[in-house]
């Protein structure tokens, strides 16, 4: 009978100094262990974005304490508020300049969808114009919920075919 | 006698084309764009309303003659008094008023205001560009006969144009506009919602 692997450490007698793993689990560990966010920090989200970063909420629990103004340093944009038109374009510059791999955040109901702003001069969803990962809802959302999002866009990366897109780029 | 009161006297005496307005709190006055310039330096020098509070437009109607107006409000820091000045321009197509930004700097910014979203032209004003809207917006939003949904248009840049393929659109209304009722006490009611749930994008609103 085989019996599943249950013991989880290292064992160095049986192992010596060589690990094995899969390069997607490595890759996507060390990619979803330390997402660094770039903060689209638009409207009101913004507030509770900082508030994530924060003694209480603290973001650096899920390795996304480091707020990158730099696009060319961050992995996640995360779009928190309103985006007009006007912004819209340099908000999509900003995401061409972020360096791959790079995902995407709409956090709350304007980011999302242009929430209560059915108007001439606001953006009906971030994902007009950039391809999102995860949307949270709420207006704004609290911290919690952009933690949640942030716990499944991990998820999502430590379910992706790193090793292969690599090999093949 | 107030002295708002005072120098509204004494603009009506030097200027006759200068006439009370219905007002329902300030004294209020029209003021012909030909005389706008003159009535408000000397309001500013002689009459101590030293501070420019606000510039805006007016757009009555389409069909309205005259179309628009630019109503200024006056503060004097001295007498804690106000005074509203509301200039009717001649020109319903192309309306234009002289700038008071030679007057008050702080005019700039209102007047661009009232320029981007009325299509308001100021004579004299030092830069006179949009500066809500992007450079190259095609319409005025705040003119009646623009729709709060907004007019399909394109995005002011040409990169994300062709990266994105996707332009400035009419938002989906939904049933909207959207009302909150006031001073209701259970919150559940008093929920904004719209009027008329009756149509929405994909079923068109009845009788049009």
């Amino acid at each position: 009978m085989v019996s599943a692997n249950s013991e989880l450490t290292y064992n160095s007698k049986i192992e010596g100094e060589v690990i094995v793993s899969r390069a997607d689990a490595v890759i996507n560990w060390i990619r979803s262990s330390s997402m660094w966010p770039m903060p689209m920090g638009l409207a009101c989200c913004a507030i509770e974005l900082m508030a994530t970063a924060a003694s209480r909420f603290d973001i650096a629990r899920f390795g996304a304490e480091v707020m990158r103004f730099s696009p060319k340093q961050s992995d996640v944009m995360i779009v928190a508020g309103t985006v007009t038109y006007k912004m819209a374009s340099p908000l999509r510059r900003i995401y061409d300049q972020m360096s791959e791999p790079k995902w995407v955040i709409a956090m709350g109901a304007c980011a999302s969808t242009g929430g209560m702003y059915r108007s001439y001069a606001v953006l009906q969803g971030v994902d007009r114009i950039v391809p999102v990962d995860v949307y949270v809802s709420g207006c704004p959302p609290r911290p919690e919920a952009l933690l949640d999002a942030l716990i499944k866009l991990q998820g999502k990366v430590k379910r992706e075919p790193s090793a292969s897109k690599l090999l093949s780029a | 006698m107030p002295a708002a009161l005072d120098a509204i006297a004494a603009l009506k005496g030097k200027w006759p084309g200068v006439k009370d307005r219905a007002s329902l709190d300030h004294p209020a006055l029209d003021v012909p764009p030909a005389d706008l310039l003159a009535v408000l330096s000397s309001l500013k020098a002689d009459h101590g309303f030293d501070m420019l509070t606000d510039v805006s437009g007016v757009d009555w109607s389409v069909a309205a003659s005259p179309r628009f107006t630019v109503v200024y409000h006056l503060f004097s820091t001295a007498s804690h008094d106000y005074v509203r000045l509301a200039a009717d321009c001649a020109d319903d197509a192309a309306p234009e008023v002289p700038s008071a930004s030679s007057l008050w700097p702080g005019a700039d910014w209102h007047e661009r205001e009232a320029f981007d979203m009325f299509g308001i032209r100021f004579a004299g004003h030092p830069d006179l560009r949009r500066i809500l809207m992007w450079d190259g917006y095609p319409y005025f939003p705040l003119r009646k006969d623009f729709p709060l949904a907004g007019i399909e248009t394109e995005l002011p840049d040409a990169e994300v144009r062709a990266e994105t393929k996707t332009g400035a659109i009419a938002a989906p209304m939904m049933g909207g506009p959207f009302v909150a009722s006031p001073g209701e006490i259970n919150l559940t009611d008093a929920e904004p919602r719209a009027k008329d749930e009756s149509w929405t994008e994909r079923r068109p609103k009845p009788g049009t």
